[in-house]
């Protein structure tokens, strides 16, 4: 392998050099510090004579003197099932002092698109314990369901409580025995910080999760352009798990914001033309290259469903981050900093929350026949209690009708009823779909247009309106 | 794009000079813009967008990691085209046309790069039944025999339009391939049934005419509303998960076209097989016949390469223009054609152009128009009447509509079917908002409805609209002193156009029966409405109080008319129950 001293230029991120032979595009190159430290990066750009290199580990320490070396690949991640129970850093070194890790093979980390023939329509049902995903925004398994957040909000917890509860009930009762192996969490974090990975860390340990589990950890502190490929390296062990080795796995991807943040800075060294708000114009395609990894195959046994976690800037969901996300991902749920200054945990907004692969989740035989009129009752009802507060706040209660005030009392009880459950209750679908209909019950049985008149009949419940009427 | 294609000039090879993304460039390759190339040893599927001296930029249509600097470049000398004739139907292209299905048998679950396969199969034979015989004089685009394509689509096998026609020497029936001739014309012109066609020029047609059938869309507030004429054009705005996939998907389902082309462009892989699941399931309301069997679709996912989705809405159209030639109603859905004018984006920054607004090039709204134009009701050159409509999700970043592609497409279509966060955020489906919506076709198309609906449907529609409006500006009031505080009248109003958005202009996409409605269950539905505000009225006037008027029992059934099946009956008893109820009062 050829050694160049040829660096012409050192920018940001980037070292450009000079060669005398074809380097291929994408490929794999080492940069050695005059001190002996070793760098990695990626060809961005390769023409006659001259080549661009993004480095992963940071630019400091290179000069004009360092050495460089064209693996002559590109960038590949070593699988095996071994992996599972390991903690990596940002680039997939082992970090945990554990044994070498053994190679199975090894993958591109550019992962090829799934074709949509060979694709599986997601249409299982996993069940999360949590009222205000399962009942109202049901995650599937092959889905990509990001948490919209912003700074300071318990997104973790709730990635967490989603991460320890996920179950499919058909298989429970199917039989508990194989049902452990199958499942698999990935954990990808990019630019959090020390505390926030011991967080997740120690609630790995004490549930044993970690067992199942890898990790891989791109610090605040840890070099910027590495988060560009710690998801894919995540994700490339998770399609490996699942496609070749059966598992159901759920990879959990935090914070995006940061792997945006690099892909800016990125741009920027490269003098790009920038998109809106400096963010590169090709952010939606990269994203898209990461969340797409998600999904069924038809024939195979294992599955991809993506958690990413983002949080706004702001809290501005028109901000590209969340704004390019919610265009590729099938849905998202919202944190609310106000039900969270509320109190409510965990403070799920359901309103602008949504589920694209809920349609085809529930029902009858996947969870229950009244599931997707209780849903869209709830949100209706919701909705309208929600618009009401602000008239409240003017003309107060007094000036609005009966109907009116009971669409008010709905709203409380809802979000302190069927959203505010603590990160440690675990409901089960019939549990949260009982409680929706107390909460329905409320309203006289024509005021339910949304609901199937036999549907109602089945489970409407009287006392709830005595109650109500007698008060 | 065809395997098949025999260049006849040989090409000089070039030899690639830079490889950054999807853009490559070559020096020594001797080639006129649009070609196809082959790039690097792999032969990845290429076209030519730049020429400058002895420097050739093509855009991949292919991964291109590891592609380097000197490796070659190989010219096929045709512009980017599609294989037209019999098999497209019930088929799932790529963005260059290749099948999907084949790609899977040749590559597995995940697209493998460096495989081609044409665009129809070669090797099957159909059953051609001529329709003219020897010795007749035949023209470019005439139809010259028949193919059963699928249960619901006859193939039109016509002379190629660039042909020269002339009088038929030997044509005869039985089972051919697409490549074997099935006529020969005097002037030694052979006819296949397949045929290609380069995607980026429009195929010609005798003339525009202005379409006055509707595209019955079985959508309460699209047929209402805002309808959309056959050849007609429409763009459908909103934020992300505002509803704009379910709109295109229920008009590829229930639209009363002959064909369908869906574009999944630049979208999520699942959306394209809920499709493929779906749609051979279900029925066409109108035929019976399973919906695939009339529908061509068209996937470029959005983790896809770049460049194969800036050319799949033309791979798309093209096809749509193929079956409009025969005669046929054709519907095309694109979803999104925002991916694609930021897939120009990209392309375009990547040759350092000089950006447009927001990054987008300069000649942005000039390829919008020239795709919205090739939609329309043409009289094919053949002499059949047939037409193109063509239907754009737009997806606003951020949902702010003031961006380019937006205004850009908005200049240029004649439905606007605005979508709106607020409705989809409480779950009020289709989320169209009706304000701000609108159809430039609803008066030439107002003779057809009261033809074959009723002669009073343009007066129901505007008395529907004004009920609306009315409701958006006490809403206001209401904003700021409660609903109890309006008069009698007013609270009744209120009333009635609560009905009128949850009872009418809402439709559930998901529900068996609601899915669909015809226009006459549509016009019935208001109907039902109407009755009730004007009975409800009356007894008002009566000096029944509007509390006791609202709370009739027959009243919340308004909200169910929607999923009866059997909706006549149970529309004409509930508009005689209102009557009695309320007449009961006074
Ligand atoms: N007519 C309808 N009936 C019932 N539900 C609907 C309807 N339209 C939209 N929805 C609901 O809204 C969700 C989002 O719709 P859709 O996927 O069409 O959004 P979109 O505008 O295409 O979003 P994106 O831009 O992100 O692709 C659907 O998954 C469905 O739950
Ligand atoms: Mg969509």
């Amino acid at each position: 392998m050829k050694e160049y001293q040829t660096i012409t230029e050192i920018s940001g991120p980037l070292v450009f050099a000079e060669v005398d032979e074809p380097i291929g595009y994408d490929e794999i190159v080492e940069i050695e510090t005059p001190n002996g430290e070793t760098k990695r990066g990626q060809v961005l750009e390769s023409s006659d004579g001259l080549v661009s290199i993004q480095v992963f580990e940071g630019t400091e320490g290179i000069d004009t003197k360092s050495s460089v070396r064209f693996l002559g690949e590109t960038m590949k991640m070593p699988v095996t099932e071994d992996l599972l129970g390991r903690v990596l850093d940002g680039s997939g070194e082992p970090i945990d002092g554990g044994p070498e890790i053994v190679p199975d093979d090894r993958h591109d980390i550019v992962g090829a698109a799934i074709n949509p023939y060979a694709r599986e329509y997601p249409e299982e049902f996993i069940q999360t314990g949590v009222s205000a995903i399962d009942g109202m925004n049901t995650l599937v398994r092959g889905q990509k369901l990001p948490i919209f957040s912003g700074s300071g909000l318990p997104h973790n917890e709730l990635a967490l409580q989603i991460a320890r509860q996920a179950t499919v009930p058909e298989e429970e009762e199917a039989g508990a025995d194989d049902e452990g192996s199958e499942f698999a969490v990935i954990f990808g974090a990019m630019g959090i910080t020390a505390e926030e990975a011991n967080e997740f860390m120690e609630d790995f340990e004490r549930t044993g999760a970690l067992e199942r589990s890898v990790v891989f950890m791109n610090l605040a502190d840890d070099p910027a352009v590495e988060r560009t490929v710690t998801p894919r390296l995540a994700l490339t062990t998770a399609e490996y798990l699942a496609f070749e080795k059966d598992y159901h796995v759920l990879v959990i991807l935090t914070d995006m914001t940061n792997y945006c943040e690099a892909l800016r800075e990125i741009g920027a060294a490269r003098e790009e033309v920038p998109g809106r708000r400096g963010y590169p114009g090709y952010m939606y395609t990269d994203l898209a290259q990461l969340y797409e990894r998600a999904g069924r195959i038809e024939g195979r046994e294992g599955s991809v469903t993506q958690i990413p976690i983002l949080t706004m800037p702001g809290d501005d969901d028109t901000h590209p981050i969340p704004d390019l996300t919610g265009y590729i991902t099938e849905g998202q749920i919202y944190i609310d900093r106000d039900l969270n200054s509320q109190g409510i945990v965990p403070p799920i907004n359901v309103l602008p929350s949504l589920s694209r692969l809920m349609d085809d989740g529930i029902g009858e035989g996947l969870t229950r026949e009244d599931h997707a009129d209780v849903s869209d009752q709830m949100y209706a009802a919701y909705a309208e209690g929600e618009d009401l507060r602000d008239l409240v706040n003017i003309v107060g209660r007094e000036a609005l009708s009966e109907r009116d005030n009971q669409y008010l009392d709905f709203a409380d009880r809802f979000e302190e009823e069927f959203v505010d459950q603590g990160f440690e209750t675990n409901r089960d679908i019939d549990e949260t779909l009982d409680l929706g209909w107390d909460l329905l019950s409320m309203f006289p049985k024509e005021e339910l247009n949304r609901v199937d008149e036999e549907l109602i009949e089945k489970y409407y419940v009287e006392e709830e309106a005595e109650e109500v009427a007698a008060d | 794009m065809s395997q098949a294609t025999d260049s006849d000039t040989v090409r000089e090879d070039g030899v690639i000079e830079s490889v950054s993304g999807p853009v490559v460039t070559a020096t020594d390759l001797d080639a006129r813009m649009n070609d196809v190339v082959y790039v690097g040893e792999e032969g990845l599927m290429g076209e030519v967008i730049e020429i400058e001296g002895n420097l050739t930029t093509i855009q991949v249509y292919e991964e291109t990691s590891n592609v380097a600097p000197g490796e070659p470049v190989e010219n096929t000398g045709d512009p980017l085209s599609v294989d037209l004739g019999p098999g497209m139907m019930d088929s799932i292209y790529d963005g260059v046309q290749r099948p999907l299905a084949v790609l899977e048998d040749k590559m597995g679950a995940f697209l493998d790069r460096g495989v081609d396969a044409p665009g129809i199969d070669l090797e099957k034979t159909w059953e051609f039944t001529p329709t003219v015989s020897e010795g007749d004089e035949v023209d470019p685009g005439q139809i010259i025999g028949t193919v059963p394509e699928t249960e619901s689509i006859e193939h039109k096998v016509m002379v190629p339009p660039d042909y020269e026609g002339g009088e038929v020497v030997s044509i005869e029936s039985g089972n051919f391939t697409v490549e074997e001739t099935v006529a020969e014309l005097d002037n030694g012109e052979e006819i296949q049934m397949r045929q290609e066609w380069p995607v980026r020029e429009a195929r010609p047609a005798a003339e525009k005419q202005t379409p006055r059938t509707p595209l019955v869309s079985g959508q309460r507030i699209l047929d209402g509303l805002f309808p959309i004429a056959k050849g007609g054009t429409a763009a459908i705005p909103g934020p992300f998960g505002s509803g704009k996939t379910v709109t295109q998907h229920q008009l590829a389902k229930w639209a009363d076209a002959d064909i369908v082309v869906y574009v999944g462009c630049g979208e999520r892989g699942n959306e394209m097989t809920e499709v493929i699941d779906d749609f051979p399931e279900l029925e066409d309301p109108v035929t019976g016949k399973p919906l695939m069997s009339r529908t061509c679709l068209i996937a470029n996912t959005s983790n896809m390469p770049v460049a194969a989705r800036e050319s799949c809405v033309y791979t798309g159209i093209t096809i749509a223009e193929y079956y409009r030639d025969m005669g046929y109603d054709v519907a095309l859905m694109a979803d999104s054609t925002s991916r694609w004018a930021e897939a120009m984006r990209e392309i375009s920054s990547r040759l350092e152009e000089m950006p447009g607004e927001e990054g987008y090039p300069a000649y942005l709204a000039a390829r919008l128009s020239e795709f919205y134009e090739r939609a329309g009701y043409f009289e094919n050159i053949n002499g059949t009447e047939g037409s193109v409509s063509a239907i754009g999700a737009v997806s606003p970043p951020g949902g702010d509509f003031s961006e380019p592609v937006t205004q850009n497409t908005l200049r240029i279509v004649k439905c606007f079917w605005a979508l709106d966060a607020d409705l989809a955020e409480r779950r009020h489906f289709p989320s169209i908002n009706w304000d701000e919506s609108y159809s430039l076709y609803k008066d030439q198309l107002d003779p057809w409805y009261q033809e074959e609906v009723a002669e009073d449907f343009p007066e129901r529609r505007q008395w529907a609209v004004d009920i609306l409006d009315e409701e958006g500006e006490l809403q206001e009031i209401v904003q700021l002193v409660g609903k109890d505080a309006l008069p009698e009248d007013q609270q009744l109003t209120l009333e009635v156009a609560r009905y009128i958005r949850e009872a009418w202009l809402q439709q559930n996409a998901f529900h068996d029966v609601d899915t669909y409605c015809a226009p006459e269950k549509t016009y019935a539905m208001l109907g039902a409405i109407k009755t009730f505000n004007d009975e409800a009225f009356k007894a008002l006037e009566a000096g029944v109080p509007v509390e006791e008027i609202q709370d009739i029992d027959a009243a919340p059934r308004l909200n169910r008319m929607n999923v009866q099946e059997e909706w006549e009956e149970y529309i004409e008893d509930l508009e005689a129950e209102l009557k009695d109820q309320l007449r009961e009062k006074y």
